[in-house]
């Protein structure tokens, strides 16, 4: 019966060869599958289980985890609870949810806030041997809390979005979305009242969990004329007080359409004048005439050293402003409205300010951001950000001209509702067709002093906000980016 | 052989060529209690760090408990120490360890608190723990020689049916997920079926010890095979037949293959026939495929096992859930373990009991459990070397089918729930929450021990020719010729008597073990 006893224990010995070997395989070959399976709760248990690092802005929290007695063991709380703060920040801080998912910040810096970065990697190795939890990185954010403030009352309860930026790092100061949400219902752990709370807001009127800053494409109406004359100094044919055509009337290349101006105003009784003041007081007819003599290719050009074209990683991503592509279709009249902002062009308002933005850094555009440090557990820094130049928008010399025109906008122009006594502001303002009797929308981007400029900023607001049919850029949105200005400049 | 062996090995090879009688000097344990204490530390380590990590402190009862736990196994080392002095000393500790770990993890599911973890008693584990403990040494201290059990071959047989068909009798059985597995008396639920598979165990040892000639040797070659007579395929076709309805009539696979695997196993070891083993595979692989066909709950065990990651599947009541979230539990862990409370092992249905492997898996992780699955190796091969061993048939019989049931247990539960093989409801030995397994399982320990001890005792042997010194042994080995044959490792037909007397030069100790390895073989 040895022989037998032997063959049985060799039997047996493959028996649980083959059990390591399916144990190694659930545990070792196949554990990145499994973990990542969708149906994998504890994917989400894990993430919970963990304190999330908290989102940052100036010295407070704004997205913080609480230790709570539930399953999950942590729960997500905005502005500590205050639904006003919470939906400040909201179009930042966008809300981290069981239910609902992630969006915004808490989306994009996700593996910082749960830990699970290969930057944290020292801090995961110190919680392994140590036996403690892994524990989520603070993220500290470029929004100036007293910005942020100014531009979510300036707003007031009009639709729209303010975006505020340091022209010379690109840090983003303020972005503001009206109307908001509290993400505070949105990551209730309940997944009733959290799946309730998302249909309302899906429902609510104004897509009030759109960041509109970034995410929504308005006409640019006549700020687009930036572009335009960045165009024309660049082509070094036109210099600011370079002579243009102005008529009263202009009617589209190859149609019978009359183009006129805001309120079928004569730009200038000779029917020509300079650029600068073509731009002073936002002659369309001239900007129409000026596009066409320039051409769809060098404003497209122009438009997309801006920064058309291409998403804004701040660190999500803006949606791509559009200028019309080259075609048949692209004919000469649609290039005579495209260069006033209306017709088939479409910018984010933080598209608009990053124009502003690049003119007030001597014709450099910097790369916007939104985080500034993020720290570990330990409050170590773990990364921190360094401007970053995108590319030259236009030349130093071009970018002074423009501001020699911007700030002829606000001293006596259609911005002077910004002007702020003892500072220099360069601004321009917009105010865009939308469908026939909708009011307009009303732009104003700007930045200040214009000779050390500090911020740049755009204000759009929808449908002329509270002045309806009667609004102009320059009534409803100037005053919104005065306001925001003097947050920066301290007056 | 392992240093281990030396603690009695040494002085029996100074024996070599004496003609005194061996010196019986009793083996000190030391190494047993020594790698008792190893196996409590560790046990009662992760006893708290489950609850430093839960509550953060350790409760009030945590040193009663411990101690306890160590008094009890301490208990057992006394006595097997005075009532098999030459048993294997690596078998204790290593069960002490399970049944440790095992007792961690369902304090440690019950701390949570969660729904899924209700079941959980820890409590009452560690009861039924001690009982098993108090059990397996009630055994020892009575159970003086395993021979003994020879006696009662077919009461353990009639026994084993009746545990079997218990479940099904009106009023005392229970099904439980399906199952009809449970008995419940007097406010317990027991699982008769643990306790049967050793009375198979004695009864296959006992039958096949009797009749091993007749099934090895009659019936035609066909093929290269030896197929048997008809008539002595009698005793096989009733196993066969209470495997199958257990299989149909009780829904449970797993018992229903432990059995029939016991008893594959148990006829190759006695018979030394191949094709008793492909005879045994190829009914049960039929009657486990018409079950598949006839029946929904088999042939849908089947379909969780192929497609568990079918949403179709995963999503079925009943389907393949529970398996693919053990999985889950399992690849979280990885290679090293979230640590003892730090895992979800909770949201596995039954993490306590039928799916404790993948809740130690998720917190210890594969490190964990490979050590995990050596510590049953060790008793296992433990068990089959003392087979190895022990100079009688039955005894030899009985000790490999015993280590062969836990091995297969171990096969079934943790190849189902890794989707090696499909899932059924049969418990991890030792670990699983469960008073029937837990004492059933303590009780094989304690006949392992028994027949260990045996099986390593140096024998008083004749030499040249003559009788031994008279030992209690000789009187036994008079009225059991198969341990003369067992001894000779010939075939009975060969007077083994005389076989000691024409070999002069064969001494006593070598044939009790002449290098330590080769036991009674030829």
């Amino acid at each position: 019966m040895n022989t037998t006893l032997r063959r049985l224990a060799s039997v047996v010995m493959v028996m649980f060869l083959a059990l390591m070997v399916s144990t190694s395989w659930v545990q070792y070959v196949q554990a990145d599958k499994l973990n990542n399976d969708n149906r994998n709760v504890r994917k989400i248990y894990r993430e919970y289980g963990n304190a999330r690092g908290p989102i940052v802005v100036g010295d407070q929290p704004v997205a913080a985890s609480t230790p709570v007695d539930s399953p999950f063991g942590y729960q997500r709380v905005y502005a500590d609870g205050d639904p006003q703060r919470a939906q400040m920040y909201a179009p930042v801080t966008g809300f981290y949810s069981l239910v609902n998912g992630t969006t915004m910040i808490e989306r994009s810096e996700n593996s910082f806030l749960n830990g699970q970065a290969d930057a944290l990697w020292v801090s995961r190795l110190q919680n392994l041997l140590t036996g403690r939890k892994t524990e989520g990185s603070s993220v500290e954010l470029t929004i100036d809390p007293a910005v942020q403030q100014a531009a979510w009352d300036a707003l007031g309860d009009q639709r729209g979005a303010v975006v505020a930026v340091e022209p010379s790092t690109g840090k983003i100061l303020a972005m503001v979305s009206k109307p908001s949400y509290d993400p505070n219902v949105l990551a209730v752990h309940s997944t009733r009242e959290a799946g309730a709370a998302y249909q309302e807001l899906l429902n609510a009127d104004g897509n009030p969990m759109t960041n509109r800053a970034i995410s929504t494409h308005y006409p640019p109406g006549s700020t687009f004329k930036l572009v335009d004359a960045a165009a024309a100094l660049e082509s070094g044919t036109y210099q600011a007080d370079s002579s243009i055509p102005a008529p009263h009337r202009y009617t589209l290349p190859g149609t019978r359409t009359e183009l006129r101006n805001f309120g079928d105003e004569v730009c200038s009784p000779t029917d020509e004048m300079s650029l600068a003041d073509a731009l002073r007081i936002s002659c369309n007819t001239a900007f129409a005439d000026l596009g066409v003599q320039l051409g769809g290719d060098a404003i497209r050009e122009q438009a997309e050293k801006f920064g058309f074209g291409s998403r804004f990683e701040i660190p999500m991503s803006s949606a791509a402003s559009n200028y019309p592509a080259a075609g048949d279709a692209f004919t000469p009249d649609r290039v005579a409205l495209s260069a006033i902002g209306q017709g088939d062009v479409a910018t984010t308002p933080l598209q608009v300010a990053m124009i502003s933005a690049a003119i007030a850094n001597g014709g450099e555009l910097m790369q916007p951001y939104l985080v500034q440090t993020v720290r570990d557990p330990s409050l170590e820094v773990v990364q921190d950000a360094s401007p970053r130049k995108v590319r030259d928008a236009v030349s130093p010399s071009t970018a002074s001209a423009l501001t020699d025109m911007m700030v002829g906008v606000v001293r006596n122009g259609t911005g002077t509702a910004a002007q702020i006594p003892g500072v220099d502001v360069a601004g321009k303002s917009g105010t865009a067709q939308t469908a026939p009797n909708t009011p307009p929308h009303t732009w104003f981007t700007a930045f200040a002093p214009a000779q050390d400029p500090q911020v740049a900023v755009a204000v759009v607001v929808e449908n002329g906000g509270t002045l309806s049919n009667e609004a102009t850029g320059g009534r409803v949105a100037a005053p919104i980016a005065r306001a925001v200005i003097q947050a920066v400049l301290g007056r | 052989m392992s240093a281990l062996e030396n603690v009695h090995g040494a002085p029996v090879e100074d024996e070599r060529g004496a003609t005194v009688a061996p010196r019986q000097r009793r083996p000190l344990r030391i190494a047993e209690l020594f790698l008792l204490c190893v196996a409590l530390t560790a046990g009662v380590g992760a006893f708290a760090l489950v609850h430093l990590s839960l509550d953060g402190a350790l409760p009030g009862s945590f040193w009663a408990q411990s101690l306890s736990l160590a008094a009890l196994a301490l208990g057992a080392h006394i006595v097997v120490r005075l009532r098999a002095p030459w048993a294997d000393q690596t078998i204790l500790p290593a069960v002490v360890l399970l049944n440790g770990l095992g007792l961690a993890m369902i304090q440690r599911i019950q701390l949570s608190g969660t729904p899924g973890a209700e079941g959980a008693n820890a409590a009452r584990n560690m009861q039924w723990s001690a009982l098993g403990i108090i059990l397996a040494c009630l055994v020892i201290w009575f159970l003086k020689d395993h021979r003994l059990l020879r006696r009662y071959t077919y009461t353990a047989m009639i026994v084993g049916l009746v545990l079997v068909a218990l479940p099904l009798v009106p009023g005392i059985g229970q099904r439980i997920n399906g199952a009809q597995i449970w008995i419940h008396v007097g406010g317990l639920s027991l699982q008769p079926a643990e306790f049967a598979k050793i009375a198979f165990a004695v009864f296959f040892a006992g039958y096949l010890v009797a009749n091993r000639d007749t099934l090895a040797l009659a019936g035609k070659k066909v093929l290269g095979l030896q197929l048997p007579r008809l008539r002595d395929l009698g005793p096989i076709l009733i196993v066969w037949g209470a495997s199958l309805a257990v299989l149909v009539f009780q829904r449970d696979l797993g018992t229903s293959l432990l059995f029939f695997g016991l008893f594959v196993a148990m006829l190759y070891l006695a018979t030394e026939r191949f094709s008793w083993v492909l005879i045994g595979l190829l009914m049960f692989g039929g009657g486990a495929f018409a079950a598949a066909q006839a029946f929904p709950h088999v042939g849908a065990r089947i379909d969780v096992w192929l497609h568990a990651f079918d949403p179709e599947i995963y999503n079925r009541r009943g389907g393949s859930g529970q398996v693919v979230s053990g999985l889950f539990g399992m690849a979280n862990g990885g290679l090293f373990g979230t640590g003892w409370g730090e895992g979800y092992p909770y949201l596995v249905p039954f993490s306590f009991s039928d799916f404790i492997y993948t809740s130690l898996g998720e917190e210890i992780g594969l490190t964990g459990l490979l050590a995990v699955l050596l510590l049953y190796l060790i008793v296992v091969e433990r068990g089959l070397r003392t087979a190895l061993g022990v100079r009688d048939g039955f005894g030899k019989l009985l000790a490999g089918g015993l280590a062969f049931v836990v091995a297969l247990q171990l096969f079934v539960v943790v190849g189902g729930v890794t989707r090696l093989i499909p899932l059924t409801g049969l418990t991890l030995p030792f670990m699983a929450q469960g008073g029937s397994s837990l004492l059933a399982n303590w009780i094989i320990v304690a006949l392992l021990l028994r027949i260990s001890d045996s099986a390593r005792r140096p024998s008083a042997l004749p030499v040249r020719g003559q009788v031994g010194p008279g030992r209690k042994a000789t009187g036994t080995r008079e009225e059991d010729g198969d341990d003369a044959y067992a001894r000779g490792g010939h075939e009975p037909d060969v007077e083994t008597g005389a076989r000691v007397v024409s070999r002069p030069g064969t001494t006593p100790t070598e044939i009790v073990r002449p290098h330590g390895d080769q036991g009674g073989d030829r």
